[in-house]
């Protein structure tokens, strides 16, 4: 028999009633609106489109703000939107090398075609906090300096002309590329699907993985050959013109690891690689990805797996946080029943046991 | 769709893709300055849309290798029907309808003779002209954080 239980109606709508007044906080200061979260909080919000795995700054920039900030739940928030939209279908494939770079940096090569570019970077900042940020002061203008007509070549292309390093990963030609959001998920996982699942993996997950196998489980001796962050081109063919079209453009982040090299009887050492991409401006995260990606080659790069980030299933299967907090969060939810069923079993239990030692000792009396 | 490939020569292909594009990053802003601009507005007929889908993005496995699904993209599409018979389309990234609407309506009329060079003068070619623009400043200041490096000699030879 099971007995359904109801109520709390009215305390649902208190507390979410509740919730919009505490996300709306000191209504004497002025509301935060999509545009000043999309500008001024823009790396929160690609953090959201990342790991929502949806593209659009503003519906992002809104999680953020119905979210009060907290970044799993409005990736929730997106995630969820994303499945009331039909697929148009598929974009031509991103060309990464025809970006418009606005940073791009190499810890392979000093000097390289293009350059390295800074771009707006954390880093060489000195990490104080700065009060001038307490005010609202005039911010300075960006410095310019004419730009040079020259193509930011690919790190790994450089690479690739002597033969020294393995060539991008590639598929057969009649290969599709598998869909995580439209097939389960199966193991061994073929690298473009690994690939889906690390793009919109949680950033702090990856982090520690990536950071794992730096720490000695499951090395596999980095370099960054280049990281770069910028526009590209979106283009879809659209069968009522004939022609792929641009839809626009959109920003990523692109990390080329090179890692340690391997050989064999047949073929020379040469460099083997990760691969990181990742919506809007995330470096952590990109760089992340790549070494996750490199270390989760180790079965096809005939290397022994003994590290978790080596562990596909392990990898994958945990990497997704919608999925992560829906599992563990759901354990706040009413389970009396089930704990009633427990303590029911816990207390007979307890009751067989000590009818067994009274027995016993009635026994050891007797004798 | 291969009739309508066929169909259309070259030149005019690269033309529309040119114009497609263009309109694709006009504002909404500037799609409705040119609207209001126009002296005949046309009668126009939705045919679809506009309505907001998903464009799953791809990627390429180490930058040119093997395509793989990035994540999706919010993506508005249209299709009008003016009373001359032209069809325009139009799609954009984002969930603007108006704006996608509108866009569609200008794809339509610049396949039209007659109002091709309006157009190009009083839309595409102000949308032009801002995006060099802003990719000329983006690249100049991204140029300007570019590391020269220097040798410095210490010591005595």
């Amino acid at each position: 028999m099971y007995v359904a239980v109801k109520g709390g109606e009215a305390a649902i709508n208190n507390a979410h009633r509740l919730l919009a007044d505490r996300r709306r906080g000191d209504r004497s200061l002025p509301s935060l609106t999509i545009e000043q979260i999309v500008e001024q909080l823009g790396l929160a919000v690609d953090r959201v489109m990342a790991e929502a795995s949806l593209y659009d700054p503003a519906l992002a920039a809104l999680a953020v703000r119905q979210s009060r900030g907290d970044m799993i739940e409005a990736i929730f928030l997106l995630r969820a939107y994303r499945t009331t939209l039909p697929r148009f279908g598929a974009s031509v494939p991103v060309d990464t090398a025809g970006m418009q770079v606005e940073r791009r940096v190499s810890a392979t090569y000093k000097d390289l075609p293009g350059g390295q570019l800074l771009g707006p970077t954390f880093d060489y900042t000195h990490r104080l906090l700065d009060p001038s940020l307490l005010e609202d002061l005039p911010v300075d203008e960006p410095a310019r300096r004419p730009a040079p007509d020259e193509d930011i070549m690919r790190v790994s292309d450089i690479l690739a002309h002597e033969g020294l390093i393995e060539s991008d990963g590639e598929f057969p030609d009649d290969h599709e590329a598998g869909d995580i959001t439209r097939e389960p998920m199966e193991f061994p996982m073929p690298r473009d699907l690994r690939l889906q699942a690390l793009a919109r993996g949680d950033e702090g997950f990856l982090l520690a993985l990536a950071y794992s196998t730096q720490r000695g489980f499951g090395r596999n001796h980095p370099f960054v050959g280049e990281i770069r962050i910028g526009e590209v081109e979106l283009e879809m063919d659209v069968p009522e013109m004939g022609f792929s079209v641009s839809l626009g453009r959109i920003k990523v982040t692109e990390c080329q690891m090179v890692n340690q090299f391997k050989g064999s009887a047949k073929a020379p050492p040469q460099f083997t690689r990760g691969y990181g991409l990742v919506f809007g401006q995330s470096e952590r995260k990109a760089m992340s990805m790549s070494l996750v990606d490199r270390a989760l080659r180790a079965e096809e790069l005939g290397e022994d797996i003994t590290a978790p980030a080596q562990d596909e299933e392990f990898v994958i299967s945990h990497s997704d946080n919608v999925q992560a907090t829906g599992f563990v969060e759901h354990l706040k939810l009413p389970h009396y029943v089930d704990f009633q069923a427990e303590l029911a079993l816990v207390r007979r239990m307890r009751a067989e046991i000590a009818t067994r030692n009274n027995d016993g000792g009635m026994q050891e009396a007797a004798e | 769709m291969d009739i309508a490939k066929e169909a259309m020569p070259q030149s005019e292909q690269h033309g529309r893709q040119r114009a497609a594009s263009l309109l694709a990053k006009a504002s909404g802003q500037e799609l409705q300055g040119a609207w209001d601009a126009l002296a005949e507005k046309p009668t126009v007929r939705p045919v679809r849309g506009p309505e907001t889908g998903l464009v799953m993005v791809r990627g390429r496995i180490g930058g040119g290798g093997a395509p793989f699904n990035l994540g999706e993209a919010t993506v508005t599409r249209a299709t009008v029907l003016l009373s001359s018979g032209t069809a325009g389309h139009a799609q954009a990234l984002g969930t603007s309808k108006e704006k996608v609407r509108l866009t569609a309506v200008f794809d339509a009329l610049w396949q039209e003779q007659a109002t091709r060079q309006w157009v190009e003068a009083n839309l595409l070619t102000p949308v032009e002209i801002r995006v060099a623009a802003e990719d000329a400043q983006k690249a100049q200041e991204t140029a300007a954080t570019r590391v020269d490096f220097f040798t410095m000699v210490r010591g005595e030879d």
